[in-house]
């Protein structure tokens, strides 16, 4: 449940990275703690963010939790088939499930972030 | 934390366990959204053995449930039920209930969770303090609950050979034997959908679960948990306590008039209730839904839109898994709460067009 060619975020995004860009979305974990998503808030297109910032929300049934990028650069693309079927992170988080591309500011964002051991053992710290 | 007879079923079902009112509970199976969907078309079962099961007998139950009950238990036959108050003396709700007549002197109270010991405690004293000629007993422990609800609900009850539920009408109740156990069943529930509460012996009710769910397969009877039971509610427009009502709301602002007979006679909490219904409340609850695509939530503050002054606050809220709308319950100012009334949503500091709508936010075919 954790794939080892992404890179993670402490809030539970994953990046990965392609060329200058790259493609984000939350974990396994953060979409099984916060149960069926009904609704996806995303920013616009050309949207300039910096790593950790807040991009957006996720609403489940019991819970809205904020999105964090994980990376700083320009949105360049939206998934926007997560408008009508929110539900294909629950079912495919580090798929169909992507939520936006990141065109990279600074490709050393990348290296702060966790690896997939490293996000497996902060896992094992955190309660579910 | 407290458990349910059903707690090993949930568990081998993998359900997602939560702690509700100090009872360790499912609040899903697989999905909150799944269950809520089978409940609506075909039919889910529920275990809401957690509820309080409080029995009232003896010649005084009458005259005592009048006093502690804000609706008119005379007009209950054996075997009907209604929905009711329990009110504190300014009028404020201690618990929302159902009162079931189960034979001439004898009542069922069905109480909240959350509320059953205080409950408990409250009628209690009073019992003791007026000296009414009836018992109280805690029946919570030795009796399981189960709740079947959805359009398949009868289909499936007659499937485990509860014949005499066939012809029960909207808030009756009867004696019957799903399974062959001896049980109490009720066509009520929390859904708006055709349904039913089993009240069945804790030590028979797993087998009965069993039973239900071999017996219903075909009719699509599958486990829902309280997660689906939440939005199931919520589109009926159905109170939650400790969201939607509590010690500082009244029935009147709750906009449960229709469970206050005043003119009954004296029950506790009357007659700061007159005064209230006499002056009008200065807020009600009302039903909104969002004009664009968001979520509310309970605390969320209600605007006027035209001036964005706060006049009220969400209770309750969630996106309707049938509308796609955010829906929910808030109280505001009186003014503003006639149906159609434009009212806006703060939401993370974003302001949004709701209105106010009249519920039921989910009517079931007929």
């Amino acid at each position: 449940m954790i794939p080892a060619d992404l890179r993670y975020h402490h809030e539970h995004e994953w990046a990965r990275v392609h060329g200058g860009q790259a493609t984000v979305g939350i974990s396994h974990f953060a979409q099984d703690a916060l149960g069926d998503i009904v609704f996806i808030d995303l920013p616009k297109v050309g949207t300039v963010v910096n790593a950790g910032q807040q991009i957006g929300e996720v609403e489940s049934t019991k819970t809205t939790s904020t999105i964090y990028t994980p990376v700083g650069g320009t949105i360049s693309k939206v998934n926007t088939d997560l408008k009508d079927h929110p539900e294909v992170v629950n079912s495919d988080p580090y798929g169909k499930g992507w939520m936006v591309v990141i065109d990279l500011t600074d490709g050393g964002d990348v290296d702060k972030l966790m690896t997939a051991a490293q996000y497996e053992a902060f896992l094992s710290t955190q309660k579910h | 934390m407290k458990h349910t007879p059903l707690i090993d079923r949930h568990r081998a079902h993998g359900a997602k366990l939560v702690d509700f009112a100090g009872w360790e509970m499912p609040i899903q199976y697989a999905s909150v959204v799944d269950e809520y969907h089978r409940v609506r078309t075909k039919a889910g079962l529920f275990d809401v053995s957690h509820m309080g099961r409080i029995a009232v007998s003896g010649p005084g139950s009458l005259a005592f449930l009048q006093r502690m009950t804000t609706n008119d238990v005379r007009k209950l036959a054996v075997g009907q039920a209604h929905y009711s108050m329990v009110c504190n003396e300014r009028g404020g709700i201690k618990d929302d209930i159902f009162v079931y007549r189960t034979a001439e002197s004898d009542y069922l109270l069905c109480v909240n969770a959350s509320n059953r010991e205080k409950i408990l405690q409250w009628i209690t004293e009073h019992q003791r303090a007026a000296g009414d000629a009836c018992g109280i007993e805690d029946r919570t422990s030795d009796l399981a609950q189960l709740a079947v609800q959805g359009p398949a609900s009868r289909d499936i009850l007659l499937a485990v050979g509860a014949d005499n539920v066939a012809g029960l009408k909207l808030h009756h109740s009867c004696e019957s034997r799903p399974a062959g156990i001896p049980c109490f069943v009720a066509r009520t529930g929390y859904s708006g959908e055709l349904g039913y509460e089993i009240n069945v012996p804790a030590d028979k009710a797993a087998d009965l679960w069993t039973q239900l769910l071999k017996k219903g397969e075909d009719a699509g009877l599958k486990p829902a948990g309280l997660g689906a039971r939440d939005l199931l509610r919520l589109e009926m427009g159905y109170l939650l306590y400790g969201n939607d009502i509590g010690e500082d709301t009244t029935p009147l602002e709750a906009g449960a008039d229709w469970t206050v007979a005043f003119q009954k006679g004296d029950f506790i909490g009357r007659q700061a209730l007159q005064e209230q219904a006499q002056a009008g409340p200065a807020r009600r609850l009302v039903a909104f839904e969002l004009l664009e695509k968001a979520v509310p939530r309970h605390g969320f503050r209600i605007l006027d839109p035209s001036s964005s002054r706060p006049i009220g606050e969400v209770a309750s809220g969630n996106l309707s898994p049938l509308l796609q709308k955010g829906i929910g319950l808030g109280y505001v100012l009186s003014s503003f709460a006639p149906p159609g009334t434009a009212l806006a949503i703060e939401i993370r500091g974003k302001i949004l067009p709701a209105a106010v709508v009249k519920p039921p936010f989910y009517k079931r075919k007929a």
